[in-house]
């Protein structure tokens, strides 16, 4: 089975590292500053304590007041997993977060489609496009202010 | 000078279309025009495509209603299309598997003479909409549907694509395979079994054999 980081212990474990990145943390989580959320990543990943070489997913959260970046990652060398969290866009206003694309290869899908469904930009991304909607799509649905304008228009006329 | 060398020398493939080079850079970032027109497309269907199509009645002008005559051919002929419906590979979401169910031994539609999947729609005559159908793939289905030869016919399978199902009013799904191509024959269920699907093969050979010159148009009841 495997192992879950303890929030509280991974906090005060990467706190020796950069005592500024951490926001807060309890039982399950991390939450990371946005700002230093690239240098934590390559700590989880090349610190041999962590070693956390897999990213089991990467997500996003609509907290109406804020969004919230979700990282679940797993060592596979020492069979213990992790959940990281950041908040961007205070305010929903311009929530922007580095990419890890070059942390963990894998953050390319799956930033594209965070990108795409909540409208969260990562600078440094190799390829920032829309992954599941076309280009010229209105809007980013999976926000919580988004109102399915259209198809309501189709029903009618569908009688 | 022979095609290979060619598409050496100028770079270009063997339709004449450019080979982006190294030197463009990446290949993401010199695929922006092809990403606009794509999506460019794909918002023309969706504000143009807002009534479905009704049932495609394929009716007969009237001068050739009065002029022609015809005796058995009518019946020959239709019982050669049914006979050898051949349908288009064609599967989008889970009603795929039971499309797929249907074509092996067990439920078998190579007893109607379909077991030939073609892979390219110039050869198919039957096209069986198996799954969800989203605004992004509606530009291709449609694509696909323009370039079958005629008589064609459309199976709209599952409620997907009969309606939209489950995701009817989202943001992406195309509220019925209607709205892109006329539709001929709908199987409800979500998914349909193979029994299911089998049976609306069956209905539409029925519709194809009332097909005739002169007299009910065709799909007429």
């Amino acid at each position: 089975m495997t192992d879950e980081w303890n929030g509280n212990s991974l906090a005060t474990a990467l706190a020796g590292e950069n005592p500024d990145a951490i926001e807060s943390c309890n039982r399950t989580d991390v939450w990371v500053k946005g700002e230093h959320i690239l240098q934590i990543c390559f700590t989880l990943r090349d610190n041999p304590e962590f070693g956390f070489d897999l990213l089991n997913s990467l997500t996003a959260v609509d907290y109406l007041d804020y969004f919230e970046v979700v990282y679940h990652i797993t060592s596979l060398k020492k069979n213990a997993s992790a959940v990281i969290k950041t908040k961007v866009g205070q305010g929903r206003n311009n929530p922007v977060l580095a990419s890890v694309v070059n942390v963990w290869r894998g953050a390319d899908y799956q930033e594209r489609e965070v990108w795409d469904l909540f409208g969260i930009t990562f600078e440094g991304h190799p390829n920032h496009k829309r992954l599941f909607l076309w280009e010229g799509y209105p809007g980013h649905p999976l926000r919580k202010d988004y109102i399915t304008y259209d198809q309501s228009i189709n029903s009618e006329e569908r009688g | 000078m022979d095609l290979q060398s060619k598409i050496n020398q100028d770079n270009v493939d063997a339709y004449g279309v450019r080979i982006p080079q190294v030197a463009d850079g990446p290949l993401h970032e010199i695929t922006w025009s092809m990403d606009r027109n794509e999506g460019g497309a794909v918002n023309k269907m969706k504000s143009t495509h807002l009534k479905p199509y009704p049932e495609p009645l394929v009716d007969v002008p009237a001068d050739m209603k009065n002029s022609v005559m015809v005796s058995s051919v009518d019946y020959l002929l239709n019982w050669a299309r049914k006979s050898s419906m051949f349908p288009l590979q064609f599967g989008l979401a889970c009603c795929a598997f039971e499309m797929i169910a249907t074509a092996m031994a067990r439920y078998d539609i190579s007893r109607f003479g379909m077991e030939a999947m073609r892979a390219s729609p110039r050869q198919a005559d039957l096209m069986i909409v198996a799954g969800t159908v989203t605004w992004k793939m509606a530009v291709p289905l449609k694509r696909l549907y323009d370039q079958m030869p005629e008589p064609k016919w459309v199976i709209s399978m599952g409620v997907c694509a009969t309606s939209g199902g489950p995701y009817y009013q989202s943001y992406s799904v195309v509220p019925g395979v209607n709205h892109i191509v006329p539709v001929d024959i709908y199987v409800p269920g979500c998914p349909p079994r193979p029994d299911a699907l089998l049976y609306g093969i069956m209905q539409l050979h029925d519709k194809v054999r009332r097909y005739s010159l002169n007299s009910n148009p065709a799909g007429f009841e």
